[in-house]
């Protein structure tokens, strides 16, 4: 075996996505053959995938997700949520045994709706009664991490290259319009399945290449409003974040780019009085929000897809379009791959939101 | 991942495929097609000439030391990191970092080129790095230069910034030279500007642009043809402060 130093890892974190504007779902592999091109910007610790429009049968339920660790935190899960929740569906996700994917843990999917009293009751939405619930489990039962609980979509994530944590989850047998995935060189934190990418909070999910210098800050900013960050990764806080600003403070997505990127003092200075106005007043009252450090990142949330860099555009992002279809990437190269010749092919600049809809949603 | 490589003779006949190490068998002109990603294509060259087509990866003619690479489409990120000699000439865009610390030869690119472009390029005695951008370039080009020249010439991009946000931040010696009368954007106080006069595009640009144009087969009248401004260090101020544009 070589040691530290006789070896070069060439490596950065790959990101990647897919996004059918006219709503046509596509199976997962097209995103696989993608991502695996970047196969050595990745190191075997963490891969995975998000996608949309997977569960029609089952669209207007929460889908859960959920990593456990013992028999014994399933038990404990079931019997939360079953106080909780109507529970429709409950099955093991299907996947196909590889010896690239070892140290499984249990993984279970749940199709579930508030029980209508409780929800009455608590004076919730839906969507904050369920994400209640879920940082609830994720954070106070041992063992038990739910990995995605959004509506007609679901995170697969895995230890693994991602190409083998696509085959292990046999994601070819299902059909979005909307994928992300993600392989990942983990810098600062060990690579464990729960810390895998995307992470997601209801139907958000953010894949990420990069490392923020701000997470502490961010983390105990954001812990503020009712969130908790248990998985031992940066991204985590971005994915908090997005949630936060775009559901509770109800801000466009473009405007939590602003947020999260916001653009230099002295470039506000050069806008208009109007522009700089809004930019300065999304700077001063979100302050704890901006991020610092370098990342891209892709965020997938229903109906859409959102891609951007830090605002010095310190890790790579590629876009492309050819019809309907709208690809992102860390590199060129994954594109070209799955689309040999894109209509349209350009670098988002730094800080520069691209944000892609359903052609019959109205923009978030 | 390892697609067809196909190395050719002079010849180019595309049906032979062998596998030899080019370093050692001294062939002159390689092709290598269906690129797609791969790294390090051309890294640590010395001489020959280097054909690719698709897509190549990142590091491309990095520590290029003679000779000449051709890309037949968009390179990625990394380009001619720590070039040294020899020719890279890029038909489509070029990522970010491109010819980053690049010490000798020159860059040629007809598309757009990313962030970072020519990054603390430098020169030293005979050795002058030439970066050539034939359409626009992203923020933070020639960060930190320290010699040689870089030119931007905004082709098709008539009347648009073709430059992005700091500009020569930190630049202490060498010239950026833009083919717009447009200052660029929040541009340092520590830097000067000024209008290249007809006997400077004479005697520098034309020779470099004449050899850019031949190498892409586009009229070289056409990319001299209107105004040019120069940024470079203000030599007052050099040494006074580190990081010039703070």
């Amino acid at each position: 075996m070589k040691k530290e130093g006789e070896v070069r890892i060439s490596s950065g974190c790959a990101i990647s996505g897919i996004f059918c504007r006219d709503g046509r779902r596509i199976t997962g592999e097209a995103i696989k053959k993608s991502i695996a091109v970047m196969h050595n910007r990745s190191n075997g610790l963490g891969g995975g995938f998000a996608a949309y429009g997977i569960y029609p049968q089952y669209k207007d339920y929460f889908a859960l997700h959920i990593f456990y660790e013992s028999q014994a935190a399933r038990e404990e899960t079931e019997r939360f949520l079953d106080k909780r929740f109507d529970i429709i569906n409950l099955s093991k996700i299907p996947v196909r045994q590889t010896p690239r994917i070892s140290d499984a843990p249990l993984i279970w999917r749940y199709f579930i709706t508030p029980l209508p009293h409780l929800l009455q009751d608590s004076q919730l939405d839906e969507d904050e009664y369920t994400s209640r619930a879920t940082i609830r489990i994720n954070d106070s039962i041992t063992g038990a991490y739910v990995v995605s609980c959004g509506k007609d979509m679901g995170v697969f994530k895995a230890v693994g290259y991602p190409e083998d944590v696509a085959d292990f989850y046999r994601i070819e047998e299902y059909e979005g319009y909307s994928w992300t995935a993600h392989g990942r060189y983990p810098t600062n934190t060990p690579g464990w399945w729960a810390g895998s990418h995307p992470f997601s909070l209801l139907d958000l999910t953010v894949v990420h290449n990069g490392e923020i210098s701000s997470y502490d800050a961010n983390r105990r900013a954001v812990e503020m409003y009712g969130y908790s960050c248990n998985l031992l990764t940066d991204t985590e806080v971005i994915t908090y974040i997005l949630d936060y600003l775009t559901r509770k403070q109800g801000l466009s997505l473009k405007e939590c780019s602003e947020v999260i990127a916001a653009p230099f003092w002295t470039t506000i200075s050069i806008k208009d009085e109007e522009e700089k106005k809004r930019l300065s007043y999304l700077r001063k009252m979100f302050s704890s929000f901006l991020i610092t450090g370098p990342f891209s990142i892709l965020v997938g949330f229903r109906g859409g897809m959102m891609a951007l860099n830090d605002r010095l555009k310190l890790r790579s992002l590629v876009a492309a379009e050819k019809g309907n279809t709208v690809y992102f990437s860390s590199e060129e190269a994954a594109i070209r791959v799955i689309e040999e010749n894109p209509d349209r092919i350009w670098a988002p600049r730094g800080g520069e939101a691209v944000i892609v809809t359903l052609d019959k949603e109205a923009g978030r | 991942m390892r697609k067809n490589w196909k190395f050719l003779e002079s010849d180019m006949q595309e049906n032979e495929m062998k596998e030899f190490d080019i370093r050692k068998d001294g062939h002159k002109e390689i092709m290598v097609t269906d690129c797609l990603g791969e790294r390090y294509i051309g890294c640590g060259m010395k001489d020959g000439i280097l054909h690719i087509k698709g897509t190549p990866g990142n590091a491309l003619a990095s520590y290029l030391d003679g000779g000449t690479v051709y890309v037949d489409g968009n390179a990625q990120d990394a380009a001619a990191d720590t070039m040294n000699a020899g020719l890279l000439a890029i038909k489509g865009s070029a990522g970010d970092a491109l010819a980053y610390g690049m010490r000798g030869g020159r860059v040629y690119v007809l598309g757009d080129a990313g962030y970072r472009a020519g990054v603390h390029m430098k020169a030293y005695e005979d050795k002058k790095s030439i970066l050539v951008i034939g359409g626009r370039a992203g923020s933070f080009l020639g960060e930190y230069l320290a010699g040689g020249i870089i030119i931007v010439l905004g082709l098709g991009c008539e009347g648009k910034s073709i430059t992005g946000y700091f500009c020569g931040n930190g630049m202490y010696a060498g010239t950026i030279y833009l083919r717009t009368d447009k200052v660029p954007l929040n541009l340092s106080d520590k830097l000067i500007r000024r209008n290249v006069s007809n006997e400077e595009k004479d005697s520098i640009l034309s020779p470099i642009i004449s050899d850019y144009a031949s190498v892409f087969s586009i009229s070289a009248e056409d990319c001299l043809k209107g105004s040019f401004i120069a940024i470079e260090a203000d030599r007052s101020k050099s040494y006074s402060q580190l990081y010039a544009a703070v």
